[in-house]
Formats: C-alpha cells, sequence, structure tokens
C-alpha cells in the first residue's frame, strides 16, 4: 500500500453537553491512500459528519493524531488550519452552500482568492473548471437561478478550484432528484479516474456502491473496512 | 517583490470593498437609513460651525476696528437725570467726559501713548437736496491711525486745519456714496445747518457696514459718521447742545463725546484700563460714561466661541455615537444574517482576520458614505444660508475633513466587535446555522 495521504490513529471527539458527555468518535484509525475513492456509511448519528469535519481541519480531535499528507494538524494553529482548508482540501455539501449574492464564476473564485492568487489567475481557472463540470453558459447566473444538480457542480468546481489533495463530499447527493445524483456521482468517478482522493459520506447504498472502498461506521467505532476488488 | 505584494493587497483591498458595496447595495433602504445618524450628526455640525464661524469673525472684525490696543470712554447719560431732564425746560443737563479726564489719565497713568478726544453731534448733512442723518465727528488728526479707519482718496485734517479751526470734514465712505451719487465728492462742499464744510478725504468703508444687494445691512444698521476739526466743532457748536426729542427741546453740556486711549504695550491693555476706570470713579460722582475695551469685548467673544465649540462638539459626539450605536445594530444582525457564508467561506480558507476585514470595511463604507453625505450636505447648507439669510458664514477646511475622518472611524471602532464576532464563529457550527 502506498503512503497513506490521510492517517487517523486512535481519533476520539466528544462533546460536553452540560453535564453529559457525548462522544460522537471513540478511537477510530483509519488510512487513505492517495487516489482511493472511499465511501463512509453508517446509521444516522454514528459519527459520519463528526468524522468529515475532523478530516477536513474544521473541527480537531479531543484525543488522538490526524495526518494530512504526513503533517500533525493537531499541531496547527487557526490561521495553519485555514490555509490547508484552502489549498488541500475541497468540500462538497448536501446542501451546495454557494453564496448567494455571487454568481456562479465568483464562488468557483472565492478559494482562489483567500489564497492570494491574482485576478486574472482566478478568473482563468475558474472558466476552465466552470467549462469541466458543463456550467460554461451560466457563469453569470446567481445560484438561485440554479438546479440544485447545477448548484451542486458549481460547488465541485468550487472544491476543485484550489487543485485539492482530498475531496470531501457530505451526502453530496442528498438532496437531488436521481437524474442529477447520478450526474454528479458520474462526475465523481471522472474526478477519481482523474486521479483526486474522494471521500464522501452517505447513507445510501446504492451511492456507496460506486466507491472502491466501504468505510462503515457504528458508535463512532469502526465496524467494517471492505475494498471492491477491481 | 514588495511591488508584487503591494498590488495583490491593493487588488484583494479593492475585491473586498466592491464586495462590501454589493453587500450595502443588496439591503440599500437598511444601509441608508443606518447611515442616515452619521450624515445628520456630520452634516449639522459642519453647517453649524460655519454659521457660527462667520458670526465670530464678523463680531471679531467689528472689535478689531476699535482698534485692540484702545479703551474707549463714552459719555453717557446718567439713568437718574432722564427723569429731571424730562420735566424742567429751562434745566441744563451737565454730565460726561470733561477735558480734565485726559489731562488726569495723561498725568497719572504710565503707559498711555496716544489719546483721542471727540465730541460728537448728531446732525442732518446736505449736499443741495440730498441729506444724510450723520453723526457729526469733531476730533484730532491722528484719529485714522488711531481707530484703524483709514483715508480712502484725499486727506485727513492736519494739524493746521485744527488751529485754524477750518471748515473742512472727511466723509464717511456710505454717506459719501449718497450724498454724492454722481460726482467725486473731493473739492465739494456740504451744509449743515448754516455752515459749509469743503470735503477733503472719503474714509473707507467699515466691515460691518458691508451691506448686500438690496441695500439693507447685513447686520446692524451702520451708522454715517462725518469728521471735522475738533476745534471747529467747539467754535460752531459751544458747549451746549440742544436735541429735538418729540416736541420738546432738551439742552445738555458735554465737553466730550468719546475719548480713545492707546496703550503703548498690548500685554497693559487690562491693567491700563483698570487704572483707567478707577481714576473715572473718582473723579465722577455719577455714573456718567461708559469704558469700552474692546481687547476684553474680543476676550470674551473667543470665550464664548470656546463655549459654542465645546457645545458642537458635545452635539457631534452624541450624534456620532448615535450614529455608530445604529451601525453596529445593523451590522451584528448582517453577521447574524450571514452566519452561514460565514462558515462557507472559513470552509474554503479564509483566515480569521479575512472575516474581520471583510465585516469591517463594510461597516467603514457605511459610516464613511454617511460621513460623506453628512459632507457635502454641511457644506451645502452654509451656502444656502448665506444667500438666502445673507449671514457670513465660514467653513474652515479642517471641519470637513476632521469630520469624514471621524465618520470613517466610528465605522472602525463601531464595526470592530460585530466583524469580531463574525470570525471568532466556530465553522462547523456557521455551517450548520440555517
Ligand atoms: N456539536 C455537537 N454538540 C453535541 N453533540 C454533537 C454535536 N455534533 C454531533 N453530536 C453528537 O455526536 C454524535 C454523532 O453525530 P454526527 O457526526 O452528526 O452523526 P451522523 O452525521 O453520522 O448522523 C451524535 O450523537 C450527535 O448527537
Ligand atoms: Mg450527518
Amino acid at each position: 500500500m502506498p503512503q497513506p495521504i490521510v492517517s487517523l490513529q486512535e481519533v476520539r471527539r466528544s462533546y460536553k453537553m452540560g453535564d453529559v458527555v457525548v462522544e460522537a468518535l471513540r478511537g477510530l484509525s483509519l488510512d487513505i491512500a492517495a487516489g482511493e475513492y472511499v465511501a463512509i456509511m453508517g446509521p444516522s448519528g454514528c459519527g459520519k459528519s463528526t468524522l468529515l469535519n475532523l478530516l477536513g481541519c474544521l473541527d480537531r480531535p479531543t484525543s488522538g493524531h490526524y495526518l494530512l499528507g504526513g503533517t500533525d494538524i493537531s499541531s496547527l494553529d487557526d490561521d495553519e488550519l485555514s490555509d490547508i482548508r484552502g489549498r488541500r482540501l475541497g468540500f462538497i455539501f448536501q446542501s451546495y452552500n454557494l453564496i448567494q449574492q455571487l454568481n456562479i464564476l465568483e464562488n468557483i473564485e472565492v478559494p482562489l482568492f483567500y489564497q492570494g492568487r491574482s485576478e486574472e489567475e482566478a478568473r482563468a481557472i475558474a472558466i476552465g473548471l466552470a467549462k469541466r463540470v458543463g456550467l460554461e453558459r451560466r457563469l453569470d447566473h446567481k445560484p438561485f437561478e440554479l438546479s440544485g444538480g447545477q448548484q451542486q457542480r458549481v460547488a465541485i468546481a468550487r472544491a476543485l478550484a484550489s487543485d485539492p489533495l482530498v475531496i470531501l463530499a457530505d451526502e453530496a447527493t442528498g438532496n437531488l432528484d436521481s437524474t442529477s445524483g447520478r450526474e454528479i456521482l458520474a462526475l465523481f468517478d471522472e474526478l477519481n479516474q482523474a486521479g483526486k482522493t474522494l471521500i464522501m459520506v452517505t447513507h445510501d447504498a446504492s451511492v456507496g456502491e460506486r466507491a472502491q472502498r466501504v468505510v462503515r461506521l457504528s458508535d463512532g467505532q469502526l465496524e467494517s473496512d471492505t475494498r471492491r476488488s477491481a | 517583490m514588495t511591488a508584487h505584494l503591494q498590488s495583490l493587497f491593493s487588488s484583494r483591498l479593492k475585491r473586498s470593498i466592491r464586495l462590501g458595496l454589493r453587500s450595502l447595495w443588496l439591503h440599500r433602504l437598511r444601509s441608508l437609513l443606518t447611515m442616515l445618524g452619521i450624515v445628520f450628526g456630520v452634516c449639522s455640525v459642519i453647517a453649524m460651525l460655519a454659521i457660527g464661524e462667520g458670526a465670530s469673525f464678523e463680531a471679531q472684525e467689528q472689535i478689531k476696528n476699535l482698534g485692540s490696543q484702545n479703551i474707549i470712554l463714552r459719555s453717557v447719560k446718567p439713568p437718574e437725570d432722564q427723569k429731571v431732564s424730562n420735566n424742567q425746560n429751562n434745566f441744563t443737563l451737565d454730565y460726561g467726559l470733561k477735558y480734565e479726564d485726559i489731562s488726569r489719565i495723561q498725568a497719572t497713568i504710565p503707559g498711555v501713548t496716544t489719546i483721542v478726544p471727540a465730541r460728537v453731534m448728531r446732525e442732518y448733512v446736505w449736499n443741495i437736496t440730498l441729506r444724510v442723518d450723520a453723526e457729526v465727528v469733531g476730533t484730532v488728526s491722528w484719529y485714522p491711525a488711531m481707530r484703524n479707519h483709514r483715508v480712502a482718496s484725499g486727506r485727513f485734517f492736519t494739524e493746521t486745519d485744527q488751529l485754524a479751526a477750518e471748515n473742512v470734514c472727511a466723509l464717511g465712505a456710505e454717506m459719501a456714496q449718497r450724498l454724492f451719487p454722481m460726482e467725486e465728492p473731493l473739492g465739494k462742499t456740504v451744509r449743515i445747518g448754516e455752515q459749509y464744510y469743503r470735503v477733503i478725504g472719503v474714509m473707507e468703508p467699515l466691515t460691518k457696514a458691508k451691506t448686500d444687494d438690496t441695500g439693507q445691512s447685513s447686520t446692524q444698521q451702520a451708522v454715517d459718521r462725518m469728521f471735522i476739526p475738533l476745534e471747529t466743532a467747539k467754535r460752531r457748536y459751544g458747549e451746549v447742545l440742544f436735541k429735538r426729542r418729540s416736541g420738546s427741546f432738551e439742552r445738555e453740556r458735554v465737553a466730550l463725546h468719546e475719548v480713545t486711549v492707546k496703550v503703548e504695550d498690548p500685554e497693559q491693555v487690562v491693567a491700563v484700563s483698570l487704572a483707567v476706570k478707577d481714576l473715572m470713579e473718582r473723579n465722577h460722582k455719577k455714573k456718567d460714561y461708559d469704558v469700552v475695551v474692546p481687547l476684553e469685548l474680543l476676550r470674551q467673544k473667543e470665550k464664548t466661541k470656546r463655549i459654542f465649540n465645546i457645545v458642537l462638539g458635545s452635539i457631534a459626539a452624541i450624534s456620532l455615537l448615535v450614529g455608530g450605536i445604529g451601525i453596529m445594530n445593523i451590522m451584528l444582525a448582517n453577521v447574524t444574517e450571514r452566519t452561514r457564508e460565514i462558515g462557507i467561506r472559513r470552509a474554503l480558507g479564509a483566515k480569521r482576520k479575512d472575516i474581520v476585514t471583510q465585516f469591517l470595511i463594510e461597516a467603514v463604507l457605511l459610516s464613511g458614505a454617511g460621513g460623506a453625505l453628512g459632507v457635502m450636505l454641511g457644506v451645502a447648507i452654509p451656502f444656502v444660508v448665506s444667500s438666502v439669510a445673507g449671514m457670513k458664514t465660514i467653513i474652515t477646511p479642517l471641519s470637513p475633513i476632521a469630520a469624514f475622518t471621524i465618520s470613517a472611524l466610528v465605522g472602525v471602532i463601531f464595526g470592530l466587535y460585530p466583524a469580531l464576532r463574525a470570525a471568532k464563529m466556530d465553522p462547523v457550527e456557521a455551517l450548520r446555522h440555517e
């Protein structure tokens, strides 16, 4: 197995709710190699979103270690975490999470500006990505003028803008009809074939089937980790 | 390298400003209402400052015309004699400044350089059929230098004219204009009663007598003055003056109506004025004189102006405070409404300081736009006031600049808390926000 790009070691994450401590993740260890396509599955409340937030450097483990591309993120401060999110990770959310007052092109450009890219550079990259997801004719539309499937494609283009190591998707097809969902999944396949590492949270078995590897969680712990033989 | 960083920074800033403008434009009514507090505060302060500055400038000009190194004594009919003169017809009222007062001041008070005595008679001055109600001032040749009231054309009378008690006169600018509207007054004669006076000079107009084009005096009715040698005045009028007052005659014996005392050292004006007041009090049983110290008036005006400025400053501070609270209120609402956006931006790589900058820029744009609008209105209002009401207004260049800077600063101060709150949000929580 090649050098893992994501490595979780005995990761715990607990939430304090008054006197009660909720343990969302209890000692999870997981390695993911570059170029893998992983589906994280499990019943509601098992800790999928918590895991994805940790993987996305939006949150830090209560204990344990998380190495992303060899860097232990628990030693990083807020600015460094922001930088890692912007440069190495791409997010795709269930509810698209586009910025409503910006048009499609500007939405795709957002991560580039936080990296200090110039306006011309950002524009060129954004136009290229909009073409790649098939939205080159909608560049100056606002998000609310697009269908759900189109909005999610914008979100994918935005996630690709900074050419990240890993793309994280949380129920990316959850809000979409089956046709649009298939289109999005086809796009994921395409990305994975182009060498992107994809980690996708889903509770839909048919969605999970498209991944090469399915990680099942149960009550904050690893239940199974199965690879589909090619 | 630094040039590159600089251009990067400025393009980032430009982009943030564009973004801020767009989000304010999205809620334009709300933005406008929020700005109003600052607009009115800034506008009223600039306008009031300009009007106050103008008024105090005029007052100070008037006082300066009297001469800041001068002490002016005037004869005043004592209030207790008012009734007496009304009842008794053959009574001659004797009051006011005497020639002895002058010699006493000269003899006993050090630091006094020159003294200008004057007799003032209210008379009609004629040029054929044109008539002006004027104060005829009998005085000495150094009056113009002492009172900062200079001769515009011709000359003032000299010691020689004085000794010879010549019938010569210098006319005030305004009355010269009215008596000789079409011709050159120099060399012509004017008539008072049976006496003819040759016009040898015309004075410069006094600033207080500035008139607008309707012919009305803008501040107070300027009194026309005509100057003749004191000796001439003594000969022609004698010691006793007759006054017609609503049917009855009044006889008054007043030696001098006005005495101007010039103090050598400007630092000594107040001290000398106290000595003069003291001296006068000892030698006049009745309060039949009045002492005016222009410097004191000037100081008083300055004090009044300082108080006015403090009051204005407080109003400005309060309105900017209120405006700032309004901005803070709106920015807090703004931050709450855009919690989700903040989460998204954080997930896409925005650092805390990027979020702070974004919201701070919005707040500063709000307050800065309010300040700019207020400055425009505040500059326009004095302009309208001075053209409609004929009041003098002065806009000091500092006041719009300071007002604008301070209002932008208000945006920074009151926008900081909401912006910090936005930046402090936990990205996960923010993303979950509906
Ligand atoms: N911010 C939070 N505060 C308290 N408890 C939380 C929080 N987030 C998640 N949890 C709890 O952690 C557990 C896992 O939640 P989550 O990761 O959202 O599960 P899933 O996404 O698999 O449905 C749940 O019991 C949930 O109630
Ligand atoms: Mg979830």
